[in-house]
């Protein structure tokens, strides 16, 4: 009798109605006395039922296609105007298939539930001649079963609001989908054309991929590790014993932080302008002939973002390791002096091992929130530099890139290429960081 | 006592490091400072534009933050205040229970999809936000969410129906709540519900703090989702869209000093809260870390 409980043995060993559920879900609940909930997905069955005839299977038969009707201008005689007759929208095509397709999964997912939670009852009426009342299971809600009640609502908001979108996004990579030769309303499947564009070297579109993937890397690379090492250095130099008003030098640095990011960068981007506040007081004191060309030349843009950005990011790496740093061991440090290390020493073969064995986790963290770091790219430079002819600017990142071929310019498959290799490019970057660092390797050296 | 006697005996060498630390933290503070006090020194300047031939205003007013709450013609700034506001009230209550809910169930609960759940979580993490961003225009679409004030709904829920996955730091402290407790209480009789509500949440002020605060203050701060999403409809623009307008072409000359001026204003509640909770950010870092 101890089977388990699967969708094969239901099916095998058990009863009648439990059998029936295959067809008429919620059969064998309701036989197993739990009406109201076999009531429930018996409903969901028809209005699933309902959907598919009404919306689901001409969405899907639709998908191969993407729609091949345009829209036409017809003349109205009695009117005397031209008439539009409604053509198909691809768009909307595309959106009805994937989520008829997620209906769908979802439906598969309740018929297993169901399924098995049938046997279930069958195999506890047999055992202890009773099952749960409704009241009993609706009492488990807020106690064992607590996780389900605190956590529909959310997982069905990041399924409708990220999953769906992303995996909606991720299909219109293999379509012709974009302003390019008029594919705005119809568009078809492409297969891997849009990639091939991508990834081909020669090609315009491919040249500025690379372009932008080799300083997005450089970036990302300079963001991260300038902002932790030179914060580090803040941190200990403000939590130094001989350091006086420790608290006042902390505040003068959050305070960064505390106004809003958007609105700093806005202001940093006007005061580097050519007539902005910086070169006007550069030009006063007389330091400088003409203004400096921050936004203008590629590298003058670059060097600029990479020194605001540390300018915005070493308070929030002051202020994350300041509480790590007082949580190193006091005993290592002691046993280091007794034995003579010096404040050098002490830093590379104590502090530094330490910090990066408990930071490893935020260092990767932080390098994907740089590669994806919009805010700072888009207010600052914009992405410019831009030359003629290109879409991407030479400050551009593959996100702000992905942000102008969608938003603005409109080449939604070329964005959604873009998305998926920044995406492939993280998973990597943070599989092979997180395989070979020490908090993975050995979760207790410190300890 | 003994340790007097060392102070008053500090090396030349030293005190002479001791002296450049200062000076150097004095030099990093002023950078640090500067570009704030010229935003709140460019909202009190009585001259108009934004490029002007000398570094220090040349005149000291108090119109640009009239101008900004009362002038309603071209730029709506108490229209977008109100509408940031609702957007903001909504989010906050729904991105706290979401964000609290997820990190409690993944704490404190041990079911199934936990791991899943996790795992589902980061790498949803990897890709870029903005992917999300026009395919979530099109569903809103398909929704009717984007036309007059059905926008605000529209917001809300793109600002809080994810939120879901930024339960790491709440978690991070829940993880470090003893499990004793909750084990005495359910001894006692209580219901997991019951731990939450009476128990984990009371013990946890800081981070609940810490969550209201956070989730109250991205609509305020988000200028990218609000833009794509409103679009061209002036009357439901958010503050942050507002100021972003205030620096393009047509607005910048009349309308900088104004800018300036509304982002002392909103940057003022938003620092204050910042500084009463940096605390429970270090807090929840370290404990995030740790877990």
């Amino acid at each position: 009798m101890n089977k388990k409980t699967n969708v094969i043995n239901a099916l095998k060993y058990g009863d009648v109605f439990t059998k029936l559920s295959a067809i008429i879900m919620g059969a064998g609940i309701i036989a197993h006395k739990q009406k109201v909930k076999g009531i429930f997905v018996l409903i969901l069955e028809i209005a699933f039922i309902f959907f598919m005839f009404d919306t689901g299977i001409p969405a899907l038969a639709m998908m191969p296609s993407l729609g091949d009707r345009e829209q036409e201008k017809v003349w109205n005689e009695a009117k005397q105007i031209f008439e539009y007759t409604a053509g198909d929208n691809s768009q909307k095509i595309l959106l009805a298939g994937v989520v008829t397709c997620f209906v769908i999964a979802a439906f598969i997912l309740l018929w297993v539930l169901q399924l098995r939670f049938s046997y279930e009852l069958e195999k506890q009426l047999k055992e202890k001649g009773h099952v749960p009342t409704l009241k009993e299971d609706i009492k488990s809600l807020f106690d064992k079963n607590l996780h389900i009640t605190l956590m529909s609502l959310p997982c069905l908001g990041i399924l409708v609001f990220n999953i769906v979108p992303l995996v909606y996004m991720i299909s219109m990579a293999f379509t012709t989908y974009s302003k390019e030769d008029e594919h705005l309303m119809l568009f078809d499947w492409c297969g891997f054309t849009q990639f091939s564009r991508v990834l081909n070297m020669n090609g315009n579109i491919g040249r500025q991929f690379w372009h932008v993937l080799a300083w997005t890397v450089v970036w990302a690379i300079f963001a991260t590790f300038l902002n932790y090492i030179l914060g580090m250095i803040l941190a200990m130099v403000i939590n130094r014993k001989d350091t006086k008003w420790k608290a006042f030098w902390r505040f003068c640095f959050i305070l960064s932080i505390a106004v809003p990011q958007f609105v700093t960068l806005m202001i940093m981007n006007i005061m580097l302008q050519p007539s902005g506040a910086i070169n006007i007081l550069l030009q006063n004191l007389g330091l400088i002939s003409s203004p400096l060309p921050f936004w203008q030349n590629a590298l003058w843009a670059r060097i600029t973002i990479i020194v605001i950005n540390i300018w915005i990011g070493i308070p929030y790496t002051m202020l994350q390791i300041t509480g790590i740093l007082q949580n190193i061991p006091a005993d290592l440090y002691e046993a280091a002096k007794m034995d003579g290390a010096g404040p050098v020493t002490i830093f590379f073969k104590i502090t530094l091992p330490y910090m990066l064995f408990v930071t490893t986790p935020y260092l990767i963290s932080s390098f994907v929130g740089n590669i994806n770091n919009f805010g700072v790219i888009y207010l600052l430079s914009g992405g410019g530099p831009t030359y003629v002819g290109d879409t991407a600017g030479q400050t551009d990142l593959l996100v702000t890139w992905l942000y102008k071929l969608t938003i603005d310019q409109q080449y939604y498959n070329l964005g959604a290429v873009i998305g998926i290799m920044t995406f492939v490019i993280l998973t990597v970057v943070t599989l092979i960081t997180y395989r070979n660092s020490g908090s993975y390797k050995n979760e207790e050296a410190f300890m | 006592m003994n340790n007097e006697i060392k102070k008053n005996k500090l090396s030349p060498r030293r005190r002479l490091v001791n002296f450049l630390v200062h000076l150097l933290l004095a030099v990093l503070s002023i950078i640090w400072v500067l570009p704030i006090f010229w935003i709140v020194l460019t909202s009190f300047r009585a001259e108009p534009g934004a490029y002007t031939s000398t570094f220090l205003p040349q005149g000291y007013t108090f119109n640009n933050y009239i101008k900004l709450f009362t002038d309603r013609n071209v730029l709506n700034f108490p229209k977008m205040f109100v509408n940031t506001l609702i957007i903001a009230i909504f989010c906050c209550i729904i991105s706290t229970f979401f964000v609290l809910s997820v990190a409690y169930s993944l704490s404190r609960m041990r079911f199934g999809f936990r791991k899943t759940y996790m795992n589902i979580a980061m790498i949803l993490g990897l890709f870029p936000g903005f992917m999300a961003m026009v395919a979530q225009y099109f569903i809103l679409k398909a929704m009717g969410l984007t036309e007059g004030s059905m926008i605000r709904i529209g917001l809300i829920i793109v600002y809080s129906a994810c939120t879901g996955l930024g339960f790491q730091i709440a978690k991070g402290f829940f993880d470090t709540i003893p499990r004793s407790i909750d084990e005495a209480a359910i001894i006692d009789g209580a219901t997991q519900w019951q731990v939450f509500t009476k128990i984990t949440m009371p013990l946890s002020k800081p981070i609940v703090i810490y969550t209201v605060m956070t989730s109250f203050i991205a609509p305020w701060v988000d200028f990218v989702f609000a833009k794509v999403i409103c679009r061209a409809n002036a009357d439901q623009f958010t503050v942050a869209i507002g100021l972003w307008n205030m620096l393009q072409k047509e607005y910048i000359y009349q309308w900088y000093t104004c800018f300036a001026a509304g982002a002392v204003v909103i940057s003022i509640p938003i620092a204050i809260l910042f500084i009463y909770m940096q605390r429970f950010y270090v807090e929840g870092m370290a404990g995030a870390v740790k877990g």
